[in-house]
Parts: C-alpha cells; structure tokens; sequence
C-alpha cells in the first residue's frame, strides 16, 4: 500500500497518544460515575423524599395585558379577574365525594367532569384540569369557605380582558381570540403558548405585541392538598403597554348612538392632522363575548347572517360616492381649466348623449346653473357637462390625488381600497373599452366608483386643510407601564394635492353653501352659531328601472333603496372636525345623515375639548 | 468482498456490545413511554425498535466494502454535507424555532446527523496524507481547522448550539490524538483565551444573558433549571438498587421533561440505581476503550485516525448527555447515542459503528 501504512516510528508516537486518551477517558468516566454516586447514594435518600412527595409545581403567571384608554385618559378595555375552578387529579381522595360536592357549590355536571378527570389522570394527573373558567362571586365564597373539605380543589385567577363599555369602539378595538396553530408555528409569538389569547383585529391586533407583555412564571412547593407553601423562585410577569388612543369616547358614543338599528359607518376625524376621533361601524358586536364564550346562535348570526357585524364598514365597506363624488369632479374642472367658475350649463333636467338620456335628480331641472349654484344644489347636469370635457382619466387622476381607490393605510386590520375606474382599467378588467355614459354617471359617482366612508373623510378633510392628504390614524401613543414610549402619534402626510388653493377655496364656499344657503342639499346639518360645510350623496344601489317598478308596487323594499351619503366640515373657516357618515339603504343623504352630522359636530364643538 | 478470513476476523465482542445497549434502550423507551403509551407512546417505543432494524441492515452494509475506498469520497462527501447544511438554513423545516431538518418527500433528516461522519472522514483523509512521525504545529493546522469550523457554524446557526460544540469538541479531541506541537496549542488555547472576553464584551444584552442562564439553569427557574432539577430527582431518587423497572415516579408523573429523548439516562437512572446507571456508563466506556484497540490495531494511519473519531464522537455525545442531565454541564440539547428515541441519530451512528467494525475486521489483512 501506499504511504498511509504506517511507519514505524509513527506507529509509536500513535500507540503513546492513545495511551494518554485512554487516560482522559477513563478519568472522565470516573468523575460521572462518581457524580452519579453522589447523587444517588450522599443524596439518594433526600431526593428519594423530594420524588416521593415531589410536590414542585410549575406555575405560569399569565401577564396583564396592556389597558387602552381614549384621547383624553378614559379607560376602554382594562382586565378584571376571572376566578377559574381546578382539580388536580392526582390530589382527589374520593372521587365520588368531590363531585357531589362540586356539583352543589360550583353547579358543575357531574358525568362529564368525571370523564375529564378520569382521562386526566390517565395521562398527566399532577397536572390541574380546570373545571370551569370565570365562576360567580358567590361559587367564589362557598368554595373558598369550604376548601378544606374539598382536596385537590384549586382556584386560580386569571386577568380577563374586559371590554368596558361592551360594543363600545368595538371595530377600533378589535377582538382576541385563541392562538393559531399557525401563528404559534411562525416563532413571530415566542411570548405566547397554546391556547393563550391574541389580537385578532382593530388595536388588540395592531399592538398586539406591546399590548401583550411577557410571560413570568414560579416554582413553588405545595403541600398535600395543593396549597403552595413556598415558592422555590419565580421570575415575574412583565406587564403589557398601554394604548391611548385619538378616539373621542363621547364623540364615538353619540355616533354608535346615531347609527343605532342601521347599518352604516361614522368616521370624524380631525382634518388637521388625520387623527380619528370616532370610528363607528353598525351592526356592531361585544368583543366581551370572544372572551366568555357564544352561544351558539350569537355566534351563527356574527358569522353568517347578512348583518355580518364583524365587518368594519368604515374601512372594509365599498360603496359608490354618488354626488359625495361632485367635489372631486368640481376640482378636477376647475384645475384643469375647463370650466371657469362663472361659467353656466342650463339644466332642464335631463341630458343626453348619443341615444342615453340623463336624468338630474331634479325633475323640471335647475334652470342656469354655475359652479357654485351646481354644489350647492347638487345639479346633476352640470356634472354631466363637466364630466364630459374632463374625461374619464383625469377624473380618475385628481381622485387618486386626493387618495380615493387606494388604502388610507389606518391599521386596524382589513381595510378596502375602493375603485375609481380608468379606461384602461375597464379594458383590462371587462375587455371592452369605456363608453362615453360611463363618464357621465362616473362624474356624479355612480357607475363603478366605490369608496369607503374612511376614504371620504380623508379626501373631504385634504380639501378643507389647504389640500394635505393625511393618514388617518387611531393611536396617539403606545407607552410600557415603567413610561417608556413605543410610539407617538405625528401626522403622516401621504401627499400634498396639485389644486390652486383658491380653487379649494371656491368649493369649500360652495360646500358651507350646500348646507347653509336655503336651497342647498344639506340643511339638516346647519347650525346657528357654527358654520358646518357639507355634501350630501345618494348611491344608487340598484338601476332606476328596478326602483321605479318597485315603486309602482308600493314601499320600495329596503335592500333596493339607496345608500346615504352626508360629508362635513366644521367649522368652514377653521376646520376642526371632519365627519362622513354612511347610511346603508338609507334613502336620501340631506335627510338620512346630514342630522347626524349636526349632532356629532354640535356635540364636538360646543364642549371645551382638549 | 467477504471472504473466509474476514469472517473469521469478524468483531463479535464489539457487536454484542451494541446488541446490548440496543435491548437496554429498547426497555428503557417502553418505562419512559409507559405513562402515555395510550396516546401515541407505544408508538414510540415500537418505532425505535424499526429503527433499530433499519440501524443494522445499514451497519451490515458499511462492513461490506474495504473502509479504504472511503478516502477517495472524504472530500466529496464533506462539500455535500456543508452544501446540506446551508441548504437546510435556506428551506430547512422550522421546528421550535430552529431549523435543522430537510425534508425528502416523505424522509426528513438533519443533515448534521450526516455532518457527524463527514467531519470524521475529511479529518482520517487529512492527517493521514501526511506524514506522522512530526508534531503539528499551528500552520500546518489551518486547513483542518477551517473544515472543522465550517460546518460548526453553520449548524450553530440552525442554531443548534449543542451539536455544533460536540461536533467542534469531538474533531479538536482527535486532532489533539493525532498529537499537536505542545508550544503550538499552548498558543492556541492562549489565544482563546485572550479572545474570550473580547467576544463577552462585544456581544448584546441579551446573547450575555442567554449564555449566562446556559451557564447557570437556575437563572432560567421556568425552563432549564426547572428541567435539572426535576432530572436529579430522578436520578438521586434512584439511590443504590433504582426503584424497579417500570416504578420510576417522576418518569410517571411526567416531571421529567424529553425523558424519551434527552432525559431517557434519567429514567433508567431511578428505575435501575447507581447499579443500572453505573452499568450502562461502564458498557459505554468498554465501546470507547474497544475502539481506541481497534484504532491501535488498525494497519494503516487512515483507519486508525478514523477509528479514534469515531470514539471521540461517542465519548462526547456521552459525556456531554451524561454530564448534562446530572446537572454537570450546561443544558444542551443532545441526546445519547444508541440510548434516546430518534431515528436520525440512531442511523447515523450505526453507520459509524459499521465502520468501527469494517476496520477492525481488516486489521490484520496484509495486501
């Protein structure tokens, strides 16, 4: 063989150093076993005692999880204790004794909880198997009293997250719910184990982590029946951090009020910075119930019935803008110059175009009608007129300018971008090209334009604040319990839009016309001593045709009737409160939502805010 | 092939010694699974009893050709494996926050497990290309030192910290067997030395406290330190004569965490005493003191290198578990060779231990 084969004197110098390894190795070897003779034979007997009545427990310290409060301190969902029942099985002396027992103080069934217990001790009997989660105070004080009699009997408290005022804010807030499996395999949750809660929408979702803390823990001895008598060491939970929010709590009260029995959205927002003062969505839910526990036919009707309260239409809702729409089509015209805003189209209350005839939701028609007679009024023709010399696309651009068809990115989980169609968009998505009627109904915010109230706010507010699309958002700090601050609210500025400031100004004259001027659209908003400006919009929701039959018939039903629109600002000349409100199938904007506009602003205005 | 005088040649001794820890952890398995047999723990225990099937056709197989041939493939085999490893960190499976598994349609395996042999193999190619009659001195040393650190880092960045120090310590062990210049590793373990507290201060909060709850589980009350505790239980608890297969209590209760896998020492500890433990640990040291002969006895120098890395991943494997679970050493996740529940590992040693055979077979076969 070749030279691998070993020479002599390597052979030599090979044997010496695996005498020196067999050495390490049998000293190595000594040192284990005499360890194991240390442990079992020096110590055996007191660890023979500790396994005996090995009595160390393991107990995880759930952490608080972080309080959210309004803008100005007031708490919205904070942690009660849930008192919870546990048995460890292998602490039960007489099985049959206990659950008679049980079954009185905590009315507990007796059949199933004996299988449980019996499968429990099976398989992990040391370890305890709660029974019941959340018993009454008076379950409390009999079991309490009578611990003594009951062996193997535990009472654990446990933070439980409570939702102050029920359905309150419930889609700014959000709901928990159970860890998934898959979230729990991501490793993006090393604080959190099976079973544990987590944010699952809206605040609880967003700061989900901050909000969520860390998790602590001790081992502690417990003597024979259970109780702890010391605890051998522990580390200590970390509390969660605290959410303050720019939600208004009275202002989001009066608006869940206003929405009460529709279905609709309500968003205020201050238009000078973006920050969410309410946010309302109807139907609503309790998130309190994702917390105890549904009945069954709650749970159906949250899921599956056509109500779907889970859905936050503020955000997730897509509705067209109907003459909502107007402003962005006024703007457009005027900073593209083709229209001056003296300039006049006579409205004798209908269009046409080719063989399509358009109709102005005023019958016998407006007569001459100028830019500011066409807001005020909400003239449909003149928006066809105008439509029409701007063209579909550059409608669609000033509409992406002021952020509609497109996220406002307020992050509380699900959010829509609506739609503001081009001609592009339809030949790619429908494969036939745009036809003229399409720009028509576009220019009063039908056809395929859909927004959503959050939207509407956002763009109404980039108007009245000298044209500065803000993100909207809902957090105005995130601090840790020792003070620590995770975030500070600073308006975010998505884009400042390219209109000439005095156009601004001409439409928002226009706009603090609609509601103040006798003649204009939103009346039902005005208010004597501030000047609110505002919008009305109806969104068809189904063609005239089908209304009209309907209405033949009697009562339009419900489903078939239009959306309401109301959008305002107050007051014109300082703008501090935006509000877009959203009546499904509500009928008309100026009389469905323009009184809910006066009663969110009046309410806002009028008391000292901070 | 096998012809008459390799049969005769064939190590009976070094075979009954693995048959027998086979039987003992096979038992074993079935105490430590006993409690949770109805819900998938005979599983288990049957499983590694395949395995153990499986782990002997491949032994057989690895005696069946010269060990010799192996040289040619150790270079080959090592850029595989580091090919492997960066692999599994690429699309590794993801399991308990690391990755150190690849999945082969329906066959998952880790791919240090392989890492074990190549490491062996590429040092036996090594040093015995080159001459033995010197000591080695630092730079003759930087290419193995570079092979060995290769694979070790990538596997710490699984991270798999316990397989990367055993893996490192085991291939330091054999090039020291291999004898080292003494001034040279003066110098060396002098560097390490110096450099220590460079790294300490250069890491982050968090990674120093991370080391020091390793150092010290009792920093950690809620996972290491609780497991040490509850494992010298067990093994105190077990005091002279164990208390009686089947018996253990803290084995039953489930105070023992992993007790099939990491922590299975300790439940043959309290069930069979200082009387079963210390028999396994002498059974354990007969393999390693019987692979040091065969590497003594071996007829050329890369069988003989071969041999004693083969030995030195054992020792380590078992002193590194051992010292573990008696609450000697850290906390490391590593299992005992031929003891714990695991399929990939077991393979893999058998394979080691087919070779272990193959060159004691050939010892005295002149060509």
């Amino acid at each position: 063989m070749k030279s691998s084969n070993f020479d002599p004197v390597s052979q030599d110098v090979f044997a010496k150093q695996l005498k020196i390894a067999v050495l390490f190795v049998l000293v190595i070897f000594s040192i284990l076993i005499l360890r194991l003779w240390f442990l079992q034979i020096v110590n055996g007997s007191a660890y023979r005692d500790r396994s005996e009545n090995n009595r160390i427990r393991l107990q995880s310290m759930a952490p608080f999880r972080g309080v959210i409060r309004d803008r100005s301190g007031k708490i919205l969902v904070d942690n009660r204790p849930s008192y919870d029942l546990y048995v460890v099985p292998e602490e039960i002396h007489h099985m049959d004794a206990l659950l008679n027992r049980l079954a009185v103080l905590g009315n507990l069934e007796m059949a199933p909880v004996r299988e449980r217990l019996t499968r429990a001790a099976g398989g992990y009997p040391f370890k305890p198997v709660c029974l019941k989660k959340d018993i009454s105070r008076e379950e409390l004080a009999m079991l309490e009293t009578r611990r003594f009699d009951l062996p193997g009997v535990m009472i654990k408290v446990r933070p439980q997250r409570h939702y102050f005022y029920g359905d309150l804010a419930a889609h700014v807030l959000g709901y928990l719910g159970e860890i998934s499996e898959k979230q729990l395999q991501s490793g993006k949750f090393p604080n959190l184990k099976s079973g544990d809660l987590i944010g699952k929408t809206g605040i609880e979702w967003r700061w989900q982590e901050s909000l969520n803390g860390g998790r602590g823990g001790e081992q502690v001895e417990v003597d024979a029946a259970g109780r702890r008598i010391k605890v051998i060491s522990e580390r200590p939970p970390i509390s969660g951090a605290d959410v303050s929010l720019t939600i208004n709590r009275e202002l989001q009260m009066l608006a869940e009020k206003a929405l009460n029995g529709k279905h609709g959205a309500v968003v205020a927002m201050d238009p000078r910075n973006g920050q969410v003062l309410a946010l309302a969505s109807s139907p609503s839910y309790d998130p309190n119930l994702f917390i105890t526990g549904f009945d069954e036919n709650t749970w159906k009707n949250m899921v599956s019935s056509s109500d779907y309260p889970l859905h936050n239409r503020a955000l997730t809702g897509q509705y067209p803008p109907g003459s909502v729409f107007k402003i962005v089509v006024a703007l457009a015209g005027l900073q593209e110059g083709v229209i001056t805003p003296g300039e006049t189209f006579y409205c004798n209350g209908q269009y046409s175009l080719g063989r399509g005839k358009y109709r102005c939701w005023k019958r016998w028609g407006h007569g001459k009608v100028d830019l500011n007679r066409a807001l005020v009024e909400s003239c449909d023709i003149y928006f066809y007129n105008l439509g029409m010399r701007l063209g579909v696309d550059r409608i669609a651009h000033y509409a992406h300018q002021l952020g509609l068809g497109q996220k406002t990115g307020l992050n509380l989980g699900l959010e829509r971008g609506g739609l503001i169609p081009t001609a592009e968009w339809k030949q790619k998505r429908w494969g036939v090209p745009w036809q003229g009627g399409e720009t028509v109904s576009t220019a009063i915010g039908q056809s395929f334009v859909l927004v959503t109230p959050l939207q509407v706010a956002t763009f109404v507010s980039a108007v009245f604040n000298g044209g500065h699309v803000y993100r909207p958002q809902v957090t105005q700090w995130v601090r840790k319990s020792g003070g620590e601050s995770i975030f500070e609210f600073a308006p975010q500025l998505i884009r400042d839009v390219k209109i000439k400031p005095e156009y601004l100004e001409l439409v928002k004259k226009a706009l603090s016309g609609a509601v103040n001027n006798p003649h204009g659209t939103g009346t039902k908003a005005k208010l004597v001593d501030i000047t609110v400006a505002g919008k009305t919009g109806t969104a068809q929701v189904v063609n005239l045709k089908k209304e009209k039959d309907a209405k033949a018939k009697g009562e339009v039903p419900w489903k078939y009737r239009d959306h309401a629109w109301f959008v305002a600002v107050a007051p014109a000349d300082d703008p501090r409160i935006t509000v877009a409100i959203l009546i499904e199938h509500g009928g008309h904007g100026g009389s469905a939502a323009a009184p809910i506009a006066k009663t969110l602003i009046e309410a806002y205005l009028r008391v000292p805010v901070d | 092939m096998l012809d008459r005088r390799l049969i005769q040649n064939f190590d009976w001794v070094l075979l009954l010694v693995l048959l027998l820890l086979a039987g003992v952890s096979i038992l074993n398995l079935y105490s430590a699974t006993y409690a949770i047999r109805d819900v998938g723990g005979s599983q288990i225990f049957m499983k590694q009893f395949y395995w153990f099937l499986i782990g002997f056709g491949v032994f057989l197989v690895m005696i069946t050709f010269n060990y010799y041939y192996l040289e040619r493939l150790a270079y080959p085999a090592y850029f595989f494996t580091v090919a492997l490893l960066i692999i599994v960190l690429l699309v590794g499976k993801a399991t308990s926050g690391s990755q150190r598994w690849l999945s082969l349609g329906p066959v998952v395996f880790q791919p240090s497990e392989l890492a074990k042999i190549s490491m062996v193999l590429i040092l036996a190619k090594f040093f015995s290309d080159r001459d033995g009659s010197e000591e080695y001195r630092l730079r003759d040393l930087w290419l193995p030192f570079i092979l060995i650190l290769a694979p070790c880092g990538l596997i710490l960045k699984e991270p798999d910290l316990g397989t990367a120090l055993f893996l490192g310590m085991a291939s330091f062990t054999t090039i020291l067997i291999v004898k080292v210049n003494r001034k040279s590793l003066s110098i060396f373990l002098g560097c390490c030395l110096l450099a220590a507290p460079v790294i300490w201060f250069g890491m982050k909060d968090y990674q120093q406290r991370r080391i020091l709850t390793f150092l010290q589980p009792e920093m950690d009350p809620l996972g290491a330190g609780y497991h040490i505790n509850q494992s010298k239980i067990a093994i105190g608890s077990g005091q002279f004569w164990g208390k009686g297969y089947l018996q253990g209590t803290q084995t039953r209760l489930h105070f023992l965490p992993e007790q099939h896998t990491d922590f299975a020492f300790s439940v043959l500890a309290e069930e069979w005493g200082l009387v079963g433990a210390t028999g396994l640990l002498l059974l354990y040291l007969f393999l390693i003191l019987w692979g040091l002969n065969i590497a003594k006895g071996s007829k050329d120098r890369f069988g003989a290198i071969l041999a004693v890395g083969i030995v030195a991943i054992v020792f380590w494997q078992v002193v590194i578990n051992v010292g573990m679970v008696t609450g000697l050493l850290p906390v490391v996740g590593i299992p005992l060779l031929l003891f714990s529940y695991g399929g990939s590992s077991l393979i893999t040693t058998m394979a080691a231990m087919g070779l272990l055979m193959n060159i004691s077979m050939r010892r005295f076969m002149f060509q």
